[in-house]
């Protein structure tokens, strides 16, 4: 190509107290380029867009745009200059309606009731239908990143930046927003993916720039590439699948007989009739798009929601009516999403949360007087078995990266040996390298002869460790179905595939 | 009991005045919390706008210096409460929980000087004609230009909240502060200017009980009247308009019940006494009594501290 490159960035380089998040990343975007950029958490990735989109300035080097040089001061003198960007995290706003959320990350909004016009036609356009008026808190994680999307569009960017895009999208969502993706490259915007899901962006992208450790380790059409080569590229050494030996599944252990629970949360989905029977030996992956019931799911399995006591049954007798500590003794544990203040006390320390869970069933505590000489040595046992990289038990769980913190969070309850586990998104923001640690020590776990539910969005990670797979879909679970005779395409029906999109364009 | 002896063009012309004080305060705490910060500090801020405001109209014998200075001091009080919570990050109940107490102390300390003065008058402004239609007259268009000024206050702020592109930043904010600073906007700068007109009106407020209300300079005169306006800030759902039925219910009932209590009715003084405050809260109860509704129009981000990161 002989043009002029869209994006040339020059050994830019950002460090922060201790930690180098960019040191010396180049790279080019041409224009209608898709440039996929590739790397684990802390590899540098949200650091080099939050610079290219104005939120942080670095320390040293050049952009070009356009061959002019580029040096944003903010976002908004970013998005002057045609840049865009569509954040892992949404900065939506639950409580306005989507037009609102639309105008306010414009530079000049036009009249509320162009923009609705607006909104319209350009979704209508690329496929994307939303309706301007609904209340954000009301729609799905799909249709949110819509409004995302549109937000951008909108402005007419020249380059639009994707930071982890499918991550809360069903199959067929994918598929609609990859052809968006690709109807708006045809058209001269350039895209920069940010993802660490191999496949799709051989299925996507032009160009791929590896990060890891902050430096840019390889250039690649990937394309070309296997998925495998590129997931070694990303972690420096070669990757190890989980697996494990053939177990057949022994009695029935765990069972939820038409279960119905409302959901303490005013934008949560009320579970619905859910049955489902765990045995002994085996993993159940449980999938869905976020806010379908998952959250509550795990509430009532856990025990924090009380439900009829009939409603859950372990092995033949009631629980429903038991809270956390009671089930705990049992034998039936569960590890929540939420790492920081759900999983584990933030500002206590790993020797603290170690005793939070771990009091009943490692006998931490003799009548109400707590025995931190054994919570100690519980909570350095879990630290050395599963590799949780901190200087000591006694720091605090907010200054552990994810990965780790969520290491020791699946660990604490391995290691009380539970009859069954529940986890919902146990590898959610963990690199690949320690993401198979977990499952690899979750199919140990079931092994041995547990029951272990797994509530996931990541459907790769469900098809790798669970033997039976049933999808949640407004707080409705499906049947559950052999792992081994899935394909993406049932999955994604399971899921409630596209469904509602149907419904959005008539 | 002579039940007579109560005029219903008196009683709501005066429950106007009684709620006033509280309507200021909550529409400016309303604006607070709808950027995402609990000041707590109202009743603080309340009284240092009734001391600072007596102070400068006895001193200077115009009632509307008064009024300028007490919203400036109530804004000085509040601007300490900015520097804690926002730039040093400090807890913002205990913050607000301090300023109140601070308010208290510092304003008796004030106005040692000032106790048993007469205020300067405040005239009102009969509107030419409107005041002379009988009924409606006393009681819409007979008022000072401070209680006037309240009910536009209403009508501005909902406007502002609903239509204004800085209106939907500010509610923006309070929602979630981690989305606005991703797409660029100054929280700490937009919560800073919440608080600091928070302040003015609860300063307005204060001066209102004791240039007009009482008008006189005693210590603790504001009497809860802050709590009240936080609460009603809560209970009508953060809606200006269910802030000022709130507030003239509140006003309402106090009146009624000191005219009952000159009426002599046949109900312990105790139990009058408190009815303003029990109906209040019941009444604004049922109206938020539909919980999903009302957790959709609370600030999201209400009391979080936002840290900027990266």
């Amino acid at each position: 190509m002989g043009a002029t490159p869209l994006l040339e960035i020059e050994g830019l380089t950002k460090t922060y107290p201790g930690v180098v998040a960019n040191e010396d990343v180049s790279l080019t975007i041409q224009p209608s380029e898709v440039h996929a950029l590739l790397g684990e958490n802390g590899a540098g990735k949200s650091t080099l867009v939050k610079i290219i989109y104005g939120l942080v300035r670095p320390d040293r080097g050049t952009m070009r745009l356009n061959g002019a040089p580029f040096a944003p001061a903010s976002p908004s003198a970013a998005r002057q200059s045609g840049i865009a960007m569509v954040f892992q995290h949404f900065s939506l706003f639950e409580a306005l309606n989507v037009a609102e959320n639309v105008s306010i990350g414009m530079e000049t909004p036009p009249p509320t009731r162009e923009l609705a016009h607006r909104i319209r036609e350009v979704s209508e356009t690329y496929g994307l239908p939303l309706d301007p008026h609904r209340l954000v808190g009301d729609l799905s994680a799909g249709e949110r990143q819509r409004v995302e999307i549109i937000r951008c569009l909108l402005q007419n960017p020249r380059l639009l930046i994707m930071d982890e895009p499918t991550s809360v999208l069903t199959p067929q969502e994918v598929e609609i927003l990859f052809s968006t993706l690709r109807q708006l490259s045809a058209d001269g915007t350039a895209i920069l993916y940010i993802s660490h899901k191999l496949e799709e962006i051989r299925t996507l992208c032009d160009e791929a720039t590896i990060l890891r450790r902050g430096r840019v380790v390889a250039n690649c059409n990937p394309r070309e590439q296997t998925a495998r080569e590129m997931a070694e590229l990303m972690v420096g050494s070669a990757l190890q699948s989980p697996g494990r030996s053939n177990v057949t599944p022994g009695a029935p252990l765990l069972e939820l007989k038409g279960l119905s629970a409302k959901s303490s949360s005013p934008f949560g989905s009320e579970l619905k009739s859910v049955s489902l029977e765990a045995r002994r030996g085996e993993v159940l992956g449980i999938g869905g798009v976020a806010g379908n019931g998952q959250d509550e799911l795990l509430a009532v399995l856990s025990g924090e929601q009380r439900v009829e006591p009939d409603a859950i049954q372990f092995g033949g007798a009631p629980i429903g009516h038991l809270g956390p500590n009671a089930r705990r003794n049992l034998g039936v544990l569960a590890a929540p999403e939420e790492r920081l203040g759900h999983a584990a006390a933030p500002e206590m320390s790993l020797t603290e949360n170690a005793m939070l869970t771990g009091s009943v069933r490692m006998g931490l505590s003799k009548s109400g007087f707590l025995n931190w000489g054994q919570a100690r040595a519980f909570a350095e046992d879990v630290i050395q078995a599963f590799d949780v990289r901190t200087p000591g038990a006694g720091n605090a769980a907010r200054s552990l990266s994810g990965g780790n913190l969520q290491k020791f969070v699946i660990g604490r309850e391995i290691k009380q040996s539970p009859q069954v586990l529940v986890v919902n998104q146990p590898t959610w923001g963990v690199d690949a390298s320690a993401a198979a640690a977990i499952r690899q020590a979750l199919l140990d776990l079931a092994e041995g002869g547990a029951a272990v539910i797994v509530i996931s969005q990541d459907l790769d990670e469900l098809l790798e460790i669970s033997d039976r797979f049933a999808a949640l879909n407004e707080g409705r679970l499906s049947a559950f179905r052999e792992t081994s005779e899935l394909t993406m395409d049932t999955i994604g029906l399971m899921m409630g595939g596209a469904h509602d999109m149907e419904v959005a364009h008539t | 009991m002579d039940l007579t002896s109560i005029n219903p063009v008196l009683l709501i012309a005066s429950l106007m005045v009684a709620a006033t004080p509280i309507l200021l305060a909550a529409l400016g705490e309303l604006v607070v919390e709808k950027a995402g910060v609990l000041n707590l500090g109202v009743e603080g801020m309340m009284i240092i706008g009734a001391v600072s405001g007596f102070i400068i109209a006895v001193e200077t014998n115009s009632a509307a210096l008064g009024f300028l200075f007490a919203a400036l001091g109530g804004m000085a009080l509040s601007l300490i409460f900015a520097l804690l919570t926002q730039v040093l990050l400090s807890n913002q109940v205990a913050t607000g929980l301090a300023l109140t107490l601070f308010g208290l102390g510092f304003s008796a300390l004030l106005g040692q000087n000032y106790v048993g003065i007469r205020a300067p008058s405040v005239p009102d402004w009969n509107i030419p004609l409107m005041s002379d239609v009988p009924v409606i007259g006393p009681i819409l268009f007979q008022h000072d230009p401070i209680v006037y000024g309240s009910l536009l206050l209403v009508v501005a702020v909902w406007a502002f909240l609903k239509y204004t592109r800085a209106g939907l930043i500010l509610r923006a904010v309070g929602e979630s502060h981690d989305s606005a600073h991703a797409l660029g906007y100054k929280v700490r700068r937009i919560r800073v200017a919440a608080i600091a007109f928070g302040g003015a009106c609860a300063g307005l407020g204060g001066a209102y009980l004791s240039l007009v209300r009482v008008p006189q300079w005693t210590e603790g005169m504001t009497a809860g009247a802050g709590w009240i306006a936080l609460a009603i800030v809560v209970f009508a759902s953060w809606k200006a308009g269910r802030v000022l039925i709130g507030a003239y219910l509140f006003g309402g009932v106090t009146v009624l019940q000191l005219n009952l209590q000159a009426a002599g009715a046949n109900v312990p003084v105790e139990i009058l006494s408190m009815s303003p405050y029990l109906i209040t809260i019941l009444v604004l109860v049922l109206i938020s009594a539909d919980r999903s509704r009302a957790a959709l129009n609370a600030p999201a981000a209400l009391g979080r501290v936002f840290h900027a990161s990266g």
